[in-house]
């Protein structure tokens, strides 16, 4: 394909396909109770509506704040410890089990022993979403540690680069597309968790929230706050991971 | 000074756990400022050599003193290796800058990068290059700190001649400048003869040196020159089965 073509069509299928969605959504609310499933409009004003009425900026705030510390927990430690095992047979062997174990651990056994374990409260909350996210960082970086180049690390030896220069001009960007996926992919798995955690233990959040709107059968504020939360997260994604992976990426070609 | 006393250079191979001896009995000094090249059919252990001389490798039977002391505790070299292994997440110009210690380095960087022919790229990444500018890019980043001890890895394999001997003309300027000591891999014996004081022929594996020879061609030479063809034709006709390994692929790497 040429980038000529490329570089005017995709925005606009990027919105083309936004629009197809709505429409979908729209023709599909006409048919069915509103009850049921409300219009995008409908649901758009209730998103103003909460705006308005200010609790839906509490809560946002509220599960923001614990997606943001358990995921730089989650990513601080997994990542540390995925080179460690990347790099370091003993290391591997000794915790390949345990990561195992910690992978295929049900997100709410998780949940529900942190919070029997450590009570109903806010490191409870944090911690069983960062014990969710870590593994899949440890195996994510671990993989990118086993992918490193010995052979630029060779140079790096060959020249008698100091530490500093060794580990962020030639390791570490061997590592930044492992890096970037477990940023996406732990993002999106964070809010999730979180959403969880609060309906079970937590008394703000959307999480929290979302639970009350279920006992009302109120579908509408359920997906006003669903939406609110997802555009913030495409609002991290687009205005701080996009930008990043560019900076770090840029020299990929066809890119 | 370099004093190499290798008795045994081995490999352990990963499917059957038996060792693979490259190189064996390799004894040789090299005066400071010596151009030498080394020379031998692939896969004879030129490049092993080159690595337990650069400190990068320090397994094997046998010692190797720069100046008297381990390699790993000297200056650094400059290294060539055979492929270009520049960082791709690097511009060429931070490639190059990468290695150099000195804070006011980065004019030298640039002026080393329009010397080779490379002015109009210094912004560019390794991958938007050719192979051959990639290896020009290697090969300022191996001389950009004139270093005392310089190793080359077959570094102008498969260039087109024009460019390979221009680079060439630029390595004999720059080691001269700084009066390196220089080891240089090659398997062609026309490019060792143009560029060395003297060639260790190395055969094939393991590898033995089977002969030290001094060039003694005056310089300035003439690339692919008449005095070259002649004593290249000589050292065949002497001798004949030490060096019949090299004119094979000698050959072969005319005919690609």
């Amino acid at each position: 394909m040429k980038p000529s073509i490329r570089n005017w069509s995709i925005p606009w299928l990027r919105l083309g396909s936004l629009i197809l969605f709505i429409a979908i959504w729209q023709l599909a609310a006409v048919f069915v109770d509103r009850q049921i499933l409300p219009g995008p409009y409908q649901v758009l004003l209730s998103v103003i509506d909460h705006l308005d009425r200010g609790e839906l900026v509490f809560h946002l705030l509220a599960t923001l704040a614990r997606v943001l510390i358990s995921f730089v927990l989650a990513m601080a430690l997994g990542v540390a410890l995925g080179i460690v095992m990347g790099r370091n047979r003993n290391w591997d062997a000794a915790l390949d089990g345990v990561l195992i174990l910690a992978l295929n651990l049900p997100a709410l056994v998780t949940i529900i022993l942190c919070y029997l374990w450590f009570g109903l409260g806010e490191f409870a909350a944090i911690l069983a979403v960062a014990i969710n996210k870590f593994p899949v960082v440890v195996v994510n970086m671990r993989e990118g540690a086993r992918a490193v180049d010995q052979d630029l690390l060779q140079v790096a030896k060959a020249f008698r680069l100091d530490w500093r220069k060794c580990w962020f001009q030639v390791y570490l960007p061997q590592l930044y597309p492992y890096l970037l996926a477990s940023a996406r992919s732990g993002l999106a798995l964070v809010w999730k968790i979180v959403l969880v955690v609060e309906l079970l233990g937590r008394s703000n959040g959307i999480g929290f929230q979302l639970g009350i709107y279920f006992q009302f059968f109120d579908i509408t504020s359920i997906l006003a706050y669903s939406f609110a939360f997802i555009a913030v997260v495409m609002a991290i994604e687009y205005l701080l991971i996009t930008p990043l992976d560019k900076r770090l990426m840029g020299w990929r070609p066809g890119i | 000074m370099i004093e190499v006393d290798v008795s045994s250079k081995a490999y352990r191979q990963d499917h059957d756990q038996s060792e693979l001896v490259v190189l064996r009995d390799i004894r040789f000094s090299v005066e400071p400022g010596q151009f030498c090249c080394i020379v031998g059919p692939s896969g004879c252990g030129k490049t092993s050599l080159l690595n337990m001389i650069s400190g990068l490798d320090e397994d094997f039977a046998g010692s190797v003193r720069i100046d008297g002391g381990a390699p790993s505790a000297g200056p650094p070299p400059g290294y060539m290796f055979q492929s270009s292994r520049l960082m791709p997440w690097l511009r060429v110009r931070e490639n190059v800058d990468l290695v150099t210690h000195a804070a006011d380095a980065r004019e030298n960087v640039d002026e080393l990068l329009r010397e080779i022919g490379l002015e109009d790229f210094v912004d560019a990444y390794p991958g938007q290059l050719s192979g051959g500018m990639r290896r020009r890019v290697a090969l300022a980043r191996a001389i950009i700190n004139e270093p005392s001890l310089l190793l080359l890895d077959e570094p102008f394999l498969s260039l087109d001649t024009p460019v390979a001997n221009r680079l060439r003309r630029l390595l004999i300027d720059v080691c001269g400048r700084r009066s390196s000591t220089v080891l240089f891999v090659t398997h062609d014996l026309r490019e060792a003869l143009y560029l060395a004081d003297r060639i260790l022929f190395i055969s094939s594996r393991p590898g033995e040196i089977v002969l030290d020879h001094l060039v003694d061609i005056p310089r300035p030479r003439i690339p692919e020159g008449e005095d070259i063809e002649l004593l290249r034709l000589e050292l065949l006709k002497t001798n004949p089965q030490l060096l019949s390994g090299l004119v094979e692929n000698d050959e072969n790497s005319h005919q690609g």
